[in-house]
């Protein structure tokens, strides 16, 4: 059965990363950079949406639900 | 509570919001700054005005490193500095590895190394949990730790006691430039002194003089970039101690609610604290002692003695000149980029920024490269900075979150991380200082073969134990300055070794060393080269290399090319690419 990945797992192709960190961090700056600008209601569109486009691409429902659950830990 | 404090306030060198401002309150009682002796210069003591080969600007750690490894390469340097002492207060701390390794070079790494703390680990908290620590070394056999911590003054103190033993420097102390200008064969300089001003024309000008770069102004050229709009509490505190030689980080720890706070080991039981403290915080009144030691009794939690030692209140700024070269005028360190401290990538970036360009001025100066082998210093060193300037970003945006949704996903990472190893990856309270790989710089010659590892034409060498004549020495500290062939060898045909040693003696663009690396209990003579044993077989190992490998390195101990085999036409063409003739 599938599992969750909770590994590091960033990368991209054709990209060669010298440092651990670079993927990773090259990605939540992107992220960091799509919400400039917006107000918080605009934020909380825009992660909404992230998740739906996410979610279809990871497809696998028990991956999903694995990753609701750990979403949900401590709230 | 002992809290011993001066009494000397100082007005905010430049306290307008948003100019990266610092508001100083000190009281240093640990460390005396030396005075360093102000002689009228010779121009105005005999009028005559001379032509100087290399003025530098700016006796902070990376003038000083341009003086002395111009001096170390026998060309004759003006060192100009319009104070008389070294700089104080709270200011660089951790220098790195490879900024370690360029000390060395200059003479001074073991001084820093004996004076300062070594550290290899990390630990970041959230809250009042540790989520996440790191090991800035991974590898063993290095000469050098991951980083040292050490006041900055003690740096330049021992950068300006190397300085003086060099009689190639000429160092003045109390000489303010205040004007510059430049034509196509010489720039001018106007200088002040006690005594009154003088004129200096010089071939060349490096410029070191730091983030308000007067001499930037002077000639009318822009700095460019992002300013965070948070304030920083950064206190120097002097105490008995028995933390770990670690670096802390606390996100929003229970003694310093919704803020960071990051706390390093330096030299003398003298502690540093950065406190963050929100852009509304008013910064004359957080560096007030009264203010100040509660802070810092709360994190300690307890009783313990300490003496406040500096207290600054920073904002910081991530920025750069869009050129560091303009025709004779070469910028370096701050006066180039300057970068929030989260990374320890300021002294760090600017000593590399002298090690890159030095060894390229003193070939065009000997006639040996083309002008426009400065023009690779620009390239390399831009990108460089441009990396640093990224990280260093990218660290005080998690450290700083600039929006709501910043924060929010921040937070979301920290409370993952403890669990789960993906987001401790992604925790950034710091990418500490490693120097930039130049996978792209145009003094490369690719790889026509193929190699595993991590040492491509553009990497600063990995270090490695060695042997010599039954002597321990350490790779980098053998091929030190110049370029060297280095060449690796279970066996090697006498013809071969007289191929070789023919090429080195031939017509070559600059002078080339040639050492060979041989396996552990190897023995391959070759008269007239070094033959090192690559005792714990780090050499094969980090360059990959196998019978016959040749690595081609550059002065500033970067790879410029790589081969499995030794042929002399290629080496020959890697080494005018490597120094701009090709
Ligand atoms: C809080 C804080 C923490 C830091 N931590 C670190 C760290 O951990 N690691 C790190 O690598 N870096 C750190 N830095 C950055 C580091 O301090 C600087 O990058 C470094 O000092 C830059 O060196 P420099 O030689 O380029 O300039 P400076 O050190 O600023 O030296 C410039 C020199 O030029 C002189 N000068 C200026 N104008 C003139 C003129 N017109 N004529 C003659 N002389 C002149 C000045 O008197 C000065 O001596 C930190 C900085 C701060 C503020």
């Amino acid at each position: 059965m599938a599992t969750l990945n909770t590994e590091s797992n960033f990368k991209e192709v054709g990209k060669r990363h010298f440092r651990a960190f670079s993927p990773g961090d090259d990605f939540y700056a992107a992220l960091i950079d799509t919400h400039r600008g917006l107000t918080d209601e605009q934020s909380a569109v825009l992660n909404a949406r992230l998740i739906l486009l996410l979610a279809n691409h990871i497809g696998e429902l028990a991956v999903l639900r694995e990753a609701l659950s750990i979403a949900r830990e401590d709230l | 509570m002992i809290a011993k404090c001066g009494t000397l306030y100082r007005p905010p060198a430049d306290g307008r919001p948003g100019s990266g401002g610092v508001w100083e309150h000190s009281a240093l009682s640990s460390y005396k700054p030396p005075k360093f002796a102000y002689r009228p210069p010779l121009e105005l003591r005999s009028g005559e005005r001379r032509q100087h080969t290399v003025v530098v600007v700016g006796a902070g750690p990376v003038g000083l490193t341009a003086a002395i490894d111009l001096a170390q390469r026998g060309t004759p340097v003006l060192l100009l500095d319009d104070d008389d002492t070294v700089s104080v207060g709270s200011r660089g701390i951790c220098y790195a590895k490879r900024a370690l390794e360029v000390l060395d070079r200059l003479g001074v790494g073991d001084a820093c190394v004996a004076k300062g703390v070594s550290w290899n680990v990390g630990r970041t908290f959230f809250r009042d949990e540790e989520v996440y620590n790191f090991q800035l070394l991974s590898q063993p056999d290095h000469k050098r730790p991951g980083m040292i911590n050490l006041q900055q003054y003690y740096l330049e103190e021992f950068l300006v006691e190397r300085a003086r033993q060099l009689a190639e420097i000429d160092l003045r102390w109390k000489n303010r430039v205040v004007s510059v200008s430049q034509s196509d064969d010489r720039v001018v300089l106007q200088v002040e002194t006690p005594d009154g001003g003088y004129t200096l024309e010089s071939d060349w000008l490096i410029v070191a003089d730091g983030a308000r770069s007067s001499i930037r102004r002077m000639l009318n050229l822009e700095v460019e970039g992002r300013i965070f709009t948070d304030r920083f509490l950064i206190a120097d505190v002097k105490m008995q101690a028995d933390f770990p030689a670690e670096r802390w980080f606390w996100f929003d720890p229970p003694f310093h609610r919704g803020q960071s706070v990051l706390l390093h080991r330096q030299a003398d039981n003298v502690w540093r604290i950065d406190f963050q403290l929100g852009w509304q915080a008013d910064p004359e009144e957080e560096r007030k002692p009264a203010k100040v030691i509660p802070r810092i009794r709360a994190m300690l939690g307890d009783d313990r003695l300490f003496e406040l030692e500096w207290v600054s209140v920073y904002t910081f700024q991530c920025r750069r000149m869009s050129d560091f070269r303009h025709r004779r005028v070469l910028f370096v360190g701050d006066a180039a980029h300057q970068v929030s401290p989260f990374g320890a990538r300021g002294a760090n970036s600017g000593i590399q920024d002298a090690d890159n360009l030095v060894w390229k001025l003193k070939l065009v100066i000997d006639r040996q490269a083309p002008d426009s082998l400065l023009d690779s210093y620009a390239e390399e060193r831009q990108f460089a900075a441009d990396e640093n300037l990224m990280n260093s970003t990218r660290s005080t945006e998690f450290i700083t979150p600039g929006s709501p949704a910043s924060l929010t996903f921040r937070n979301a990472v920290l409370t993952l991380a403890r669990k789960y190893p993906f987001a401790r990856a992604l925790v950034n309270s710091g990418r500490l200082s490693v120097p930039s790989i130049l996978t792209a710089s145009s003094l490369n010659t690719p790889d026509e073969e193929s190699f595993g590892g991590a040492m491509f034409p553009g990497a600063p060498m990995d270090d490695a134990p060695l042997r010599e004549a039954g002597r321990d020495l350490w790779l980098l500290d053998a091929v030190r300055d110049r370029f060297v062939l280095l060449y690796y060898a279970e066996s090697l045909s006498a013809a071969a070794a007289a191929g070789l040693s023919a090429l080195a003696a031939s017509d070559l663009p600059v002078p080339l060393e040639l050492m060979l690396i041989v396996a552990r209990g190897g023995v391959v003579p070759v008269a007239a080269w070094r033959v090192l044993e690559d005792l714990a077989g780090r050499y094969a190992e980090r360059y990959d290399a196998t019978d016959g490998t040749v690595y081609l390195i550059r002065p500033d101990q970067h790879v410029s090319a790589r081969w499995r085999r030794a042929d002399g036409r290629r080496i020959h063409a890697a080494l005018a690419r490597a120094t701009g003739s090709a």
